[in-house]
């Protein structure tokens, strides 16, 4: 048996584009899934879908942006370990060699009873499978004095693109024995260690450029992911540089000033050059329009991804609320394709294989200092559930160090790639 | 063991041809160091080829010398115009195996430390012995354990959907940081696997995503990435 993934997916796509016009024509002979949102979990999904259904599902991907940044590695940017341009990605593949209907517009509601999703540029979308992975969206008012509108001053840089080019930015251009400021989000939230691994480039690139600089963390949160492997990374690489106020010293009572540029803590005001606002979060606006939202979240079946207020929805990702995996893009393309199998066996009679999932977060504390931690998941009716993890350990060599940190590298290739095609 | 007599006979015999620098590696100290290279190469009794040669007599082997093994094209050249892995060799491939051999498939990147080397070298003779010594790849029962995974016929449409857990990291083909695990004969992939089952192999992402793969899965497994080309 010989499987030449390539050449039978090109084969299926070449089927698949003759057939793509008019798509209302196509739908009445092959049902129709939609998925909002192309980062890790809906371009995982629509990928796999398309691939497995072998024609037998018209999949198409409404997706706003024409180059996707992704938010994991962007913390690599920050540090000079990562070429901006090295985190974009295109849906070419996805259209040419998977037969993906791609539409870059914003999906601004769905209609469950219709079973259609609206789209800003005009015209509704139907399916028969709603697959959303919006990610997040900030809730506005978490940190008072700070806004959207305010992101270019105070950027949050926590979604992929602009925002981290313009931290960036603002962290090269900081004043020599600066202060770099970081509101650090109360849980649950995108990517567990991302403010720390992000604290940790940005003191890299200081220690390069502007040695004499600060970096404040207001920190909400007792304590965090991998707290004592980036503590001890932070004393070996960068001792004196970095200070953290957690709740106990007034974190949990904060506020900024974007005008003023200025952060105060529980009364007491410092005034920073930088100050990287990152908000506490929720599911993506979609989430909410199709009002499937429970608290800030949108809470699944653990077993399929579904909503548990609409069957014919399923939220992966950073926008679901599902137990115990984090929101991480690693977690999101797991889940994607465990709803990938459920949807194309539940509208092509294919075999429905059981849930697991498994997530790993890499993060990197200094060159070639790598540090990751991970866990394998089952579903159960309670959610999705641990069956075992790992964490790297504080005494590692060098060597193993490195290998993290490559292993890192690898991870984003295969990972994009199975996200791109 | 009547082999490590031998072999540390056989050991002194070849320093005192080459650098005496050599005797001075602690095989314990390289058991350790050795860790990283079992992602992908066995050594000691039993070993087979996997993603990499097995490393067993590898002392005094001519270069990309196995006949099981399908090397990278540098190193069939290389063993084609009678290069031989002595230890200085080693240590050279060893300290930057790209700049060494350009084009190797193997994709670690070197070791610095001379006398990690040194250690590392040393290990790789006591556990696998010299090319003209008593231990030989492939003797002895194939472990139980895999055996009897060997003995189903895994379904490869189970595999396909067990293999998206695999693609999140490991890429259909090439990856310098992660080895491309399409194509693998499934001896090889059973055997890789059951290693980290049973933690004979260290490594965390591995050890916790193979814990929980019954026999059924690998050999599913197994027989999907065996059709990838």
């Amino acid at each position: 048996m010989s499987i030449n993934r390539r050449v039978f997916l090109g084969s299926a796509a070449a089927v698949s584009a003759s057939l793509a016009a008019p798509m209302v024509a196509r739908a009445q002979a092959a049902a129709n899934v939609v998925v909002v949102g192309g980062g890790a979990g809906g371009a995982t999904a629509a990928r796999y879908i398309a691939q497995s259904s072998n024609g037998a599902i018209n999949v198409t991907l409404i997706e706003p942006s024409r180059a996707y940044y992704t938010c994991f590695f962007s913390n690599l940017y920050l540090g000079g370990f990562r070429e901006f341009d090295s985190l974009g990605h295109t849906y070419g593949a996805l259209a040419s060699d998977y037969g993906i209907n791609v539409v870059h517009d914003w999906a601004t509601g769905v209609d469950r009873d219709a079973k259609t999703v609206s789209l800003a540029g005009g015209g509704a979308v139907p399916y028969d499978r709603l697959v959303l992975s919006p990610g997040i969206d900030f809730i506005e008012d978490s940190v008072p004095g700070w806004s959207t509108a305010s992101q270019n001053v105070m950027p949050h840089a926590y979604k992929g693109g602009s925002q981290t080019e313009l931290l960036k930015a603002q962290v090269m251009n900081m004043r020599e024995g600066g202060t770099f400021a970081m509101i650090a989000p109360p849980n649950p939230y995108r990517c567990p260690p991302g403010p720390y691994e992000r604290v940790s480039m940005v003191a890299h690139t200081l220690k390069e450029v502007n040695p004499t600089a600060k970096i404040l963390i207001v920190d909400p949160k007792e304590g965090f992911s991998k707290q004592g492997l980036f503590e001890d990374g932070w004393e070996r690489h960068y001792a004196g540089m970095i200070e953290r106020i957690g709740p106990d010293f007034g974190a949990g009572n904060v506020s900024v000033d974007p005008n003023a540029m200025t952060v105060d803590i529980d009364g007491q005001v410092e005034t920073v050059d930088v100050c990287n606002v990152i908000p506490a979060q929720r599911a993506g606006n979609i989430a909410f329009a199709a009002g499937i939202t429970d608290g800030n979240w949108a809470p699944v079946s653990a077993y399929d991804l579904s909503s548990t207020m609409d069957e014919n929805i399923h939220v992966l990702g950073d926008a679901a609320a599902q137990g115990a995996m984090p929101k991480s893009g690693f977690s999101a393309n797991s889940q994607a394709k465990v709803a990938a199998n459920a949807i194309v066996a539940a509208l092509t009679g294919s075999t429905a294989f059981p849930a697991r999932f498994s997530n790993t977060c890499w993060s990197l504390i200094d060159t070639n200092d790598g540090i990751k931690v991970g866990a394998t998941y089952e579903a159960s009716d309670e959610g999705i559930v641990s069956t075992g993890g790992f964490v790297s350990q504080v005494d590692e060599t060098a060597e193993t160090r490195e290998e993290t940190y490559r292993e890192s590298l690898g991870w984003y290739d295969a990972i994009t790639e199975d996200m791109f095609g | 063991m009547m082999w490590r007599a031998i072999l540390t006979f056989g050991f002194v015999c070849v320093m005192g041809a080459s650098s005496p620098a050599f005797s001075q590696g602690d095989p314990a100290q390289g058991e350790a160091l050795f860790r990283p290279c079992a992602a992908c190469h066995m050594i000691g009794d039993g070993a087979v080829s996997r993603v990499g040669p097995h490393l067993n007599a590898l002392i005094g082997r001519p270069v990309g010398a196995l006949p099981d093994y399908r090397y990278s094209p540098v190193l069939q050249d290389a063993g084609a115009e009678g290069a031989l892995w002595d230890e200085t060799a080693l240590d050279r491939f060893l300290e930057s195996p790209r700049d060494y051999f350009p084009g190797t498939r193997m994709a670690y990147r070197g070791m610095r430390d001379a006398q990690e080397r040194l250690d590392l070298i040393a290990y790789m003779i006591s556990e696998g012995g010299l090319a003209d010594g008593e231990v030989t790849a492939s003797e002895g029962e194939t472990d139980p354990e895999i055996a009897a995974i060997l003995e189903i016929a895994g379904d490869p449409a189970y595999g396909q959907y067990l293999s998206s857990e695999c693609t999140a990291c490991h890429r259909p083909s090439g990856g310098d940081d992660i080895p491309s695990i399409a194509g693998l004969a499934p001896s090889a992939f059973i055997h890789g696997i059951v290693a980290y089952r049973n933690g004979s192999r260290e490594h965390g992402v591995m050890n916790t995503v193979a814990a929980r793969l019954g026999d059924e899965e690998i050999a599913a497994l197994a027989a999907y990435f065996e059709g990838v080309e």
